[in-house]
């Protein structure tokens, strides 16, 4: 499925992004070319404002590009009307956000379950998949914990986990480890190359850290807008032979 | 879809109890105002056209003096004669009857109960003309009245004061210093709006002039009771009893009336007008409090929604389509709305009930105000809970996930 000749799973071409109008617009985005594969683990670094969430949102389908062209599966997203990009990001894509972004006063579970919700499964089925969710990601005991209830760590393993739940395609993760320590980190990267390792998950993420990126078989860097560099490990050709 | 917009809008609601309880409060105040306000407004003014047309349909009532004001004053107009009374039915076209009648207020007592009463002296005619009816035994007649029989009727109050529970048919009433026989008990009247009609004896006037009291001229009538005849425009018959009472008491042409003439429509109108106008008013000041309610829920909406901006950009980004969105929101706003106004209208109901009860006026249930009200709390709170909503379901999730 990795075949480099095959057509790519994500294909930007001439992506532009411009916050703003007349004297106060700022181009946050330069012209992006950018091929994914199913099944990579991409890993998107850059400095601060540089455009790394610009580019991760508009990959998430949650922000739309002022010009180019974006492919997702050979779909133009930018074709798309704006239920059929919710239709998209309900079915094929997963989002992890650096603030967790879970709903307040809402237990782990029902957090967990709120994607199913959409896809109209049965409540029994719901609370299986939401409960084996957080399961996978250790938090089987705190079904009931509301966000307050949580730590950071576990908070973004909620959202991992709610991410996850509604098995995508391709999951994005926005600096997934940006608020958590060192330990922390560990085990949530563990836990997101496991899915990319075992699922087969395209899994693209932002991050500030090296030690994180590490994780990762392709480093993309942003600069100004603009890719700067594009470096695949040893292990990404061991990874996918 | 619409059952799972259903469950998660109940989901909500449970999540944010104060703001619900809130909401809904801002409903139930409106609509239980709206609904009492008007509900009493209605009731009373039903019950002061009702016991003013106790008082005697297409009833005449002809007076001495220039009107409303002082009456009686030394000096001041005279009465009117019996013949007066007998040729304004004979001779005014449209009169159906008249009866005279001479007011005094006398002791009355009965073993050792005692008590002053206004006593009625008058003709048969009264009767039918002020719609008295008997609870028991008979009214006196012409052969009474020519004799100038010792005989009265009683009201239900005088009943009461004097005999208790006892049968009054029959006993010997003292009024002043003569003893009269009672032959007959009115049935009650009730209050209206002029004081306890029923705080009264009806003795043949021939009887109070002769033993009650005493006749010291002929113009001894105090008031003349005039019913008209069916159909007949009771404002043409004023005037026209105006003009033959001017001649009769030989009014010069620029004189100004020494009489005057009541007519009770008139009056029964002006009443229930203006109690209309007060339900009127109390309608507008309940509005008000139902649109301040309104606005209440408008502003919890408000708030809410730009509170609930990230939560909606949650659920845009985890696959929600903005009519999904919405569609929960709707249903959520609807849902409360309903509630509150089922709330209110049950409040209403109590308060109109318990008040009713109080300020002594016929409840009746309004179909109508109940309905008006009920559904304009489910407009505001759709519009208020829908509209900012829609705003937020338009965004592009990114931007109303990053909505501070
Ligand atoms: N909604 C917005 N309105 C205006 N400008 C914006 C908006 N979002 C981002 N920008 C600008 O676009 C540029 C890129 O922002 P972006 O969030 O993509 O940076 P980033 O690479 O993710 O930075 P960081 O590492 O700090 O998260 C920044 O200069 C930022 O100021
Ligand atoms: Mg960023």
């Amino acid at each position: 499925m990795s075949d480099r000749n095959a057509s790519p799973l994500i294909r930007l071409r001439g992506i532009t992004k411009t916050y703003g109008r007349g004297d106060a617009a700022f181009q946050a985005l330069r012209g992006i070319d950018l091929d994914i594969h199913a099944g990579e683990f991409v890993a998107i670094m850059g400095p601060s404002g540089s455009g790394k969430s610009t580019l991760m949102n508009i990959l998430g389908c949650l922000d739309t590009a002022a010009g180019g062209t974006y492919h997702y599966d050979d779909i133009e997203v930018g074709s798309l009307t704006v239920d059929q990009r919710a239709l998209l990001r309900r079915y094929a894509l997963g989002f992890i956000f650096q603030s967790f972004n879970l709903l307040a006063r809402t237990s782990a579970l029902e957090n967990v379950e709120l994607p199913l919700l959409y896809r109209g499964l049965s409540r029994r089925i719901r609370h299986e998949k939401a409960a084996a969710a957080l399961e996978a990601v250790g938090l089987g005991d705190k079904l009931r914990n509301t966000p307050a209830e949580l730590s950071g760590g576990q908070q973004q393993r909620v959202a991992i986990a709610r991410a996850l739940v509604s098995e995508p395609r391709t999951l994005f993760a926005d600096e997934p480890t940006g608020n958590l320590d060192s330990a922390t980190t560990i085990e949530i990267m563990e836990l997101l190359s496991r899915l990319n390792r075992e699922q087969g998950i395209t899994l693209i993420m932002v991050t500030h850290e090296d030690d994180v990126a590490g994780w990762a078989h392709r480093r993309i860097h942003i600069h100004d807008g603009r890719i700067a560099s594009d470096e695949r490990s040893l292990q990404t050709t061991a990874a996918h032979p | 879809m619409i059952w799972n917009a259903f469950l998660i809008a109940v989901r909500e609601i449970r999540r944010n109890l104060t703001r619900a309880f809130l909401t809904v409060l801002g409903i139930i105040i409106g609509v239980a105002a709206v609904i009492t306000m008007v509900t009493l407004g209605q009731a009373t003014t039903r019950a002061v056209s009702d016991q003013i047309s106790k008082l005697g349909s297409n009833l005449l009532i002809l007076r001495p003096g220039a009107g409303f004001g002082p009456r009686g004053v030394p000096g001041g107009s005279p009465n009117f004669t019996m013949e007066d009374a007998e040729l304004i039915a004979e001779q005014v076209a449209g009169v159906a009857a008249t009866a005279p009648v001479r007011m005094a207020s006398l002791t009355t007592a009965y073993l050792d109960e005692a008590r002053t009463t206004a006593v009625t002296g008058t003709t048969p005619a009264y009767f039918q003309i002020h719609q008295w009816t008997l609870a028991d035994g008979r009214f006196f007649n012409e052969a009474d009245l020519r004799r100038g029989a010792a005989v009265c009727v009683i009201g239900n109050t005088v009943r009461n004061e004097l005999f208790g529970e006892k049968d009054p048919i029959g006993q010997r009433l003292r009024i002043g210093s003569t003893v009269c026989e009672v032959i007959g008990l009115l049935a009650s009247k009730g209050q209206a709006g002029m004081g306890d009609q029923d705080d009264t004896i009806i003795v043949p006037i021939t009887t109070l002039q002769r033993r009650l009291v005493g006749r010291t001229s002929d113009h001894d009538i105090n008031m003349i009771s005039i019913s008209a005849e069916d159909g007949v425009d009771t404002e043409v018959l004023t005037t026209d009893i105006t003009a033959f009472m001017r001649e009769r008491r030989h009014l010069q042409p620029g004189e100004d009336n020494d009489f005057h003439v009541f007519d009770t429509r008139q009056i029964t109108e002006a009443l229930t007008s203006s109690t209309r106008m007060m339900t009127m008013l109390l309608a507008a000041v309940a509005g008000v409090s139902l649109l301040v309610g309104g606005i209440g829920i408008m502003n919890i909406m408000l708030v809410s929604v730009t509170e609930r901006t990230r939560e909606i950009g949650i659920r845009l980004a985890l696959g929600a389509t903005a009519g999904e969105v919405l569609m929960q929101f709707l249903v959520e706003a609807i849902t409360l709305a309903c509630v509150g106004g089922l709330i209110g209208m049950l409040c209403a109901l109590a308060l109109c009930v318990a008040l009713s009860g109080l300020i002594g006026v016929p409840f009746v249930f309004n179909p109508m105000i109940n309905a008006a009200a009920f559904c304009f709390s489910a407009v505001v709170g759709v519009v208020f809970g829908f509209v900012p909503a829609r705003s937020a379901a338009r965004l592009d999730p990114i931007n109303a996930l990053r909505h501070e």
